[in-house]
């Protein structure tokens, strides 16, 4: 065990806070769940792509770094600690990325993952289907095999950001005799193709953050299919396996918050010093978030010896969502009469919208594989319990 | 940056797992707990020859000189196996208690050779704690006050048994005749020692508590994938899944804690006492976690005499304390954090434990 980084781990991470200590955007950008926002997060990772800075775990040749995962830890971290934009394209970028490097033909990744990189393509991601949501399997949208094309019909639903997007990619019934899990495609289709329609739903912050597709008769050709026909839900799992586990939630994403949380806690420390309560909560939430930046590294640990990580996974998805959902309630215990107030409301506490985390965080536990899913995992998977 | 641990370190907690499972097994603790001292020599005598006496004493006197680290695996498997206190706080606590002291103490040799090879004793007691565990069969008790370290025996101390509800924990009242023995260490330094010591002692009830939750854990996962209610087995119903799921979630979550931990006192970094504690409240909350959820998962037969669950829910309730309230420690972690909020940067997480 040594738990020092090495010198060059050092000049990477003193390299990557003094480019983002020059070229952040100098003021907080519009919330990426408007067009205006969406747009000026766009042009953020093109400077992010340009640098080499947007994935640096891909390899040099589809603009990456071929950066370790220790690496990768420390650019997330350095990413938090200077308080930069969201990463607007990062369902492409963490759950198709990675599918298209394990799953896509030489043709498939140069075609899909420099623009993915660079956000020229955005993506919004087209799982949920009306009647399949934690169900997966019981998607019914098709694709139906004509020559070299496929013809697409049928409904999405949840797909964040869908309405600014350029392309979205999902699970399509190839098969029409097969059920469940058999007979799927991972297909990708633009979504300016004829017959795409899309209808935005407006989220409780009252954003148009997500967005139904109805796709008629939608034409795409095979090149579109990503891992071969009827192997779709294999290929899914895969990048399911990708979204819930680390990749998608850095710990660095968490701890920065905390960090604003103490910040927090000393403005207000005067009115809820003597609450116990509050004191315990704001340690649980530092405690929680250095056990997941530690668990993170130990996990690399054991990458490293060989080991392989399954239905841990799950254990960090359930950790990430309920560390951000407490860190969120804890902020409105403190900021009593002020954490109902929006944002913009001028006596509301200024250095933080709490209230815009707060409401994201109430999605935490549903989104990416609902935490009841993610607790049945853990005890089948990892625990032997019976189905 | 290796956050991993050696194939020796994994061998020698493999081998105590081992040597415990079949020497220790709960029939064998509850015989034990039948004798009047409420310890086995035998058993003691068996554990010596494993040379887990030995682990932290330095070469030079014959141990292992094993550190901190390799206890954050060993106090796991102690917990595991419900081994009674004096076991750690001899072989762990004392014995680097003892290697801190000036080489002008005579005894220093003679202690670490005779803890290594099983023979010693040691009860650690402080001015400010009630009960002191094992002082009745101790060879030599250290007692602090705040300014001084005192070596008594324990005939120089008067004892109050205190049955604790853990039936292998031995408590006593102790209150040393007067006047004291003169100090083996005075002023500034003795603080500064019980500081480094409670360290210890708080990181081995962090680590058993952790071997206790995952003993209970492992129990409930048996009960429930061998008990039939409604025709199926309990284990498949979801309340009780997700229940031992989050069980598990807090034992994975809480054991890299435990090992940053371990290393930052290991290379003496000077956030130690903040890691400690903050492992020691996690620890004890997945602990609480899992003795509450695994006597739900036993149903009625959880809170019998006969079946094991009853051994690890209370050595895991008796052990909350010892070393310290968790509300001290929680107090630590909040205003190490307010004093210094950068510690919470994302960057910050393996920074100064160097030496």
């Amino acid at each position: 065990m040594n738990l020092t980084f090495t010198p060059e781990q050092c000049a990477f991470r003193e390299q990557v806070r003094t480019w983002l200590a020059h070229n952040k955007p100098s003021k907080k950008l519009k919330s990426y769940d408007t067009k205006e926002g969406f747009e000026e997060h766009r042009a953020w990772e093109k400077v992010l792509y340009e640098a080499r800075y947007s994935m640096v775990m891909w390899p040099e040749e589809l603009g990456g770094r071929g950066c370790d995962l220790i690496e990768w830890l420390i650019f997330e971290e350095e990413y938090y600690r200077a308080d930069a934009p969201m990463r607007v394209n990062q369902n492409g970028q963490l759950l198709l990325g990675p599918t298209l490097i394990e799953f896509g033909t030489e043709a498939q990744k140069k075609r899909f993952l420099p623009p993915m990189a660079s956000s020229e393509h955005m993506w919004a991601q087209g799982w949920s289907e009306p009647n399949a949501g934690s169900d997966m399997a019981a998607i019914r949208s098709k694709a139906v095999r004509e020559g070299d094309e496929y013809i697409i019909s049928g409904q999405k639903t949840w797909s964040t950001r869908a309405i600014y997007a350029d392309w979205t990619f999902g699970l399509f019934r190839t098969d029409p005799d097969s059920s469940r899990h058999h007979g799927l495609s991972y297909i990708v289709v633009p979504l300016d193709a004829p017959g795409i329609t899309i209808r935005p739903i407006k989220a409780l912050n009252g954003k148009d953050a997500f967005a139904e597709i109805f796709f008629d008769d939608v034409r795409v050709p095979i090149d579109n299919r990503i891992g071969e026909e009827g192997q779709g839900w294999r290929v899914a799992m895969a990048t399911a396996g990708f979204e819930r586990g680390l990749l998608l939630r850095s710990p660095a994403r968490f701890m920065q918050p905390v960090k604003k949380l103490l910040e927090l806690y000393r403005h207000y420390q005067a009115q809820v010093d003597a609450d116990l309560s509050l004191r315990k909560a704001v340690v649980d939430c530092w405690n929680m978030a250095e056990s997941y930046a530690l668990s993170a590294y130990y996990t690399v640990g054991r990458l490293q010896n060989g080991e392989k990580i399954g239905a841990e996974s799950s254990i960090n998805k359930i950790i990430w969502s309920e560390l951000d959902l407490k860190i969120h309630e804890t902020a409105m215990a403190i900021l009593g009469e002020q954490a109902e107030l929006m944002g913009s409301a001028p006596h509301a506490y200024a250095d933080h919208d709490w209230m815009e985390g707060f409401l994201f965080a109430q999605a935490g536990p549903i989104y990416a594989g609902t935490n009841e899913i993610q607790r049945n995992i853990v005890a089948e998977r990892l625990l032997n319990l019976p189905r | 940056m290796d956050f991993t641990f050696s194939e020796d370190e994994l061998a020698l907690r493999e081998a105590v797992s081992r040597f415990l499972m079949v020497e220790a097994a709960p029939e064998v603790l509850r015989e034990i707990w039948q004798e009047d001292t409420g310890r086995s020599p035998q058993l003691r005598r068996a554990i010596a020859e494993q040379g887990v006496m030995a682990l932290s004493i330095p070469e030079a006197y014959d141990g292992l000189g094993m550190g901190d680290v390799m206890w954050s695996l060993i106090a796991q498997e102690l917990g595991y196996y419900a081994i009674p206190d004096s076991l750690i706080d001899t072989a762990y606590v004392a014995a680097y208690l003892i290697t801190q002291l000036p080489d002008e103490v005579a005894q220093k040799a003679t202690w670490l050779q005779q803890i290594g090879t099983g023979e010693l004793r040691v009860s650690i007691a402080h001015v400010e704690q009630q009960f002191v565990a094992d002082a009745h069969l101790a060879d030599v008790i250290f007692y602090f006050t705040a300014d001084a370290l005192h070596v008594l025996s324990n005939d120089a101390v008067s004892l109050v048994d205190n049955p604790s509800i853990d039936s292998s924990r031995r408590l006593f009242k102790m209150t040393p005749v007067t006047p004291l023995p003169a100090p083996i260490l005075e002023g500034n330094a003795v603080a500064a020692l019980y500081a480094q010591v409670n360290a210890r002692g708080a990181i081995a009830n962090a680590g058993q508590q952790l071997g206790l939750a995952q003993r209970m854990l492992d129990l409930s996962i048996d009960y429930v994938n061998q008990r039939k209610q409604f025709g199926k087995l309990i284990g498949s119903f979801q309340a009780l899944k997700h229940k031992l799921a989050d069980v598990v979630s807090a034992i994975e979550m809480t054991k890299p804690t435990l090992y940053r931990a371990a290393y930052a006192l290991e290379h003496d970094a000077s956030r130690a006492p903040l890691y400690v504690a903050q492992v020691v409240i996690q620890a004890r909350d997945a602990a609480k976690l899992a003795a509450k959820h695994s006597i739900q998962a036993h149903g009625a037969m959880g809170y019998t005499w006969e079946v094991d669950l009853q051994m690890f829910i209370k050595r895991s309730h008796a052990l909350q304390a010892s070393w310290g309230r968790t509300s001290e420690f929680e107090h630590r972690v909040l205003d190490a954090l307010l004093a210094e909020p950068d510690l919470a940067d994302p960057c910050m997480t393996f920074m100064g434990l160097s030496a």
